[in-house]
């Protein structure tokens, strides 16, 4: 079992995101994060989904994406194979600032995004491992409220949209 | 609003017959009437098959299109006349059939409201088609069907459905038909690579005991000859899949038998002692291997395929060849020595020796009272034609159907193989024979699955499509009966069936029918049946416990298969 990143380069199209996901369903796979967007390509969506399998799954899912006849692309990478991030956001009561608090922020680099009468937010970009850390400090502030998204990533590899689409 | 602007119902019709699309099944509903209303003015150009329910309707389309190798047309209603294609959907995905289904949809103002008869059809058929679309404008119809035929037809085929709301249908819209032919995220497949070919046939070459597994690919691909004359170069023993029967002609001296569960003995023993495989457009499926850590461990195998995904999927293999087999196959015989492999042959003529004794002395000449289903296809064999279509459902009757069956010609084998649908012979066998009136269709099925579709009887007497229909009657869902005597402790729980008259139905749908109980009327019965000039129902009751052998139980190894 190993964490893998799945590039999907897909067109545009009604219902392509649940077209891929009954892929993992049908093999009872957890998908550990998804996340879309556009590409640098009008017309062009990138979906990047993170696992958690054997090679061999991660492989014949690969195999099975492409497949579907509005994916133009599909591949996967290793984590040494990709540059990733997170971002995460962190709602604390206002009650709980302080001069504790504080050094946390700083220590982690993390921001104040919004401070409202009640709450403030915090956001932490980074890897999971250390936005998980912020997080359990976090719960010692009386977490209101936490968010994370999945990874948005690109592959180290030099190829681009334009090597799938001629 | 211009002079040249149709409905979109027409542009529908139109599209089909720009397909070359001659024979619709189908059922008319609320959200597909413009369309219908539209096939009206165009009954000389295409033909539409009223069918007794939508399953029967798809069902026909899949025989329709595995015996003349065409795109299977389908319409059907919104709602429940959608949702009864599905199986049929789930079964030609599996089987690769080329399929286009067309649905009708409620008007695009009411989608997502619950309407009436209003079903995600796209949704629900998702996993179930090779693609699908909801088509809500009317300039969308057009490109949407002709790219779902490209779809249904090339690369691995499959079913493709489209679902068109009821405002396009009716809206106004040019017509200016464009056949679909690429897009740039579907690559149908690519070249074979000359490397991966050197290697195989370097192994090939190498190779003492080499073996040839074929599948349906070979018939999709239409690469019969190219098989041929691959084996005939070669001399290689080549043994079939379910779907694959009729690639190769019975006579060829190279066929060895057919593989499986309830395949023979000696293709599936000796899978186990080839040391080179040589799958031909097969997909390894569960019921071909057993046990997959016990299987062909011994060889190195060589995996001609088109899909890539089918690559490793159940077996590791050493080389695959990527591509249509047509080529990847001429190439091979390009590349490989003549040689000739009688020994090893022979080994398969041997253990086959054993099956005869063992298993198909019984079956096609009994000493018990009871006719065996085993007798019966072999009679049908002394007088079918060399191309007759044999159809069957799903049981004990398909497993020995095929096993008797004398396969000579290509698309000579319609069944539901990956699926297993019981109710799928009577429609298809109804498709398969509108495709060619003049062609032998003989449609073999069980008390049990007949029941499934029996109303397809009256889409036979309305078309009078001349269907020979051979009902073998055990009064049990036989199959299933066969696992619960020898896995459940002879417990038949709930697999005996009361029948009614069946040929008091049949005669009721004004089709010819005859019942046959002892042995000696079996012979005439089936000349009579086949030389009939019109839809023949023929009941024979057989043996109501036996049981289908060879055997590879489940969980079992290939060199574990059973005689009795
Ligand atoms: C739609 C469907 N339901 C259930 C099954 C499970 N099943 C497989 S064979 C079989 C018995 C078929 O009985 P019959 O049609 O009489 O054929 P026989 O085996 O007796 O020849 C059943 C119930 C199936 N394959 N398809
Ligand atoms: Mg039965």
């Amino acid at each position: 079992m190993k964490r893998y990143t799945i590039f999907v380069i897909t067109e545009n199209f009604i219902g392509i995101l649940n077209r891929i996901t009954i892929i993992f369903t049908r093999r009872g796979i957890n998908i550990d994060a998804l996340t879309a967007s556009e590409s640098r390509v009008d017309g062009i969506h990138r979906i990047t989904i993170e696992v958690t399998t054997s090679e061999d799954m991660v492989i014949q899912l690969v195999n099975q994406i492409e497949k579907v006849i509005d994916v133009i692309k599909a591949f996967y990478h290793e984590d040494e194979g990709v540059v990733y991030q997170e971002i995460a956001l962190y709602k604390i009561p206002v009650t709980r600032l302080d001069g504790g608090l504080e050094k946390v922020i700083r220590q982690h680099n993390a921001k104040i995004i919004a401070a409202e009468p009640q709450f403030v937010v915090l956001e932490l970009t980074g890897h999971k491992e250390q936005t998980q850390e912020l997080l359990e400090i976090l719960k010692g502030y009386g977490l209101l409220e936490f968010a994370r998204s999945g990874r948005v990533a690109v592959a180290k590899r030099m190829v681009t949209i334009d090597d799938f689409i001629k | 609003m211009k002079e040249s602007m149709i409905r979109g119902a027409d542009i529908v019709v139109q599209s089909l017959i720009a397909e070359q699309a001659e024979i619709i099944f189908g059922y008319p509903g609320g959200a597909i009437m413009p369309v219908y209303d539209a096939l009206y003015d165009y009954h000389e150009q295409i033909k539409h098959v009223l069918t007794r329910h939508e399953q029967g309707a798809i069902h026909a389309a899949q025989g329709y299109a595995r015996v003349s190798g065409k795109v299977g047309v389908c319409l059907a209603t919104s709602g429940p006349g959608a949702t009864n294609l599905i199986t049929g959907l789930a079964d030609a995905q599996i089987d690769s059939t080329p399929l286009v289904c067309i649905t009708g949809q409620v008007a695009a103002h009411l989608l997502g409201t619950d309407a009436f008869q209003e079903t995600d059809v796209v949704g629900i058929s998702m996993p179930g088609t090779k693609w699908n679309i909801q088509v809500r404008r009317v300039e969308d119809i057009a490109p949407a069907i002709a790219k779902g035929f490209y779809i249904a037809r090339s690369g691995r085929p499959g079913p493709v459905l489209i679902d068109i709301t009821k405002n396009a249908q009716v809206d106004f819209g040019e017509m200016n038909y464009a056949p679909c032919l690429g897009f740039r995220s579907y690559k149908v497949h690519k070249p074979v690579e000359q490397s991966s070919i050197q290697e195989a046939a370097e192994l090939i070459n190498q190779a003492e005991r080499p073996y040839v597994l074929f599948g349906q690919g070979v018939v999709l691909g239409k690469a019969e000859t190219e098989l041929k004359f691959f084996l005939d170069k070669t001399g290689i023993p080549a043994a079939s899949t379910l779907l694959g029967s009729g690639a190769l002609s019975q006579d060829h001296p190279c066929y060895v038998g057919k593989l499986g569960m309830h395949g023979n003995y000696a293709p599936n023993l000796l899978t186990n002692q080839c040391d080179v495989l040589i799958a031909v457009g097969m997909r390894f499926d569960d019921r071909v291997t057993g046990d997959l850590k016990r299987y062909a461990k011994q060889a190195k195998i060589i995996h001609l395929e088109l899909d890539p995904a089918e690559i490793n999927k159940n077996v590791k293999v050493n080389i695959p060849v990527i591509g249509d087999c047509k080529e990847s196959l001429s190439m091979l015989t390009e590349a490989v020595e003549k040689k000739t492999h009688s020994e090893w042959l022979a080994k398969f003529r041997e253990l086959e020796e054993l099956e005869k004794e063992a298993v198909m002395q019984h079956d096609i000449s009994p000493t018990k009272i009871g006719l065996t289903m085993g007798e019966v296809i072999n009679q049908i064999n002394q007088y079918k034609a060399d191309d007759a279509v044999l159809v069957t459902d799903v049981g004990q009757h398909q497993m020995i159907a095929w096993r008797y069956f004398n396969y000579k010609k290509p698309r000579t084998q319609v069944t539901s193989g990956g699926l297993g649908t019981m109710g799928f012979a009577l429609p298809a066998a109804l498709g398969a024979q509108l495709h060619d009136y003049s062609r032998q269709v003989i449609c073999v099925v069980g008390d049990g699955g007949i029941q499934m579709t029996i109303q397809e009887l009256g889409t036979i007497m309305q078309t009078k499509a001349p269907v020979k229909i051979v009902l073998l009657n055990n009064n049990y869902l036989g199959m299933v009966r066969q696992w619960q005597q020898m896995f459940f402790d002879r417990r038949y729980s709930f697999t005996e069936l009361n029948n009614p008259d069946f040929i008091k139905i049949a005669e009721a749908y004004g089709i010819k029918a005859q019942k046959v109980k002892a042995r000696e009327e079996l012979t005439e019965a089936i000349e009579d049946m086949l030389i009939y000039d019109g839809p023949y129902f023929l009941e024979v009751v057989v043996e109501k416990e036996d049981n289908v052998f060879p055997m590879i139980a489940t969980g079992c190894s290939v060199e574990e298969v059973r005689l009795s």
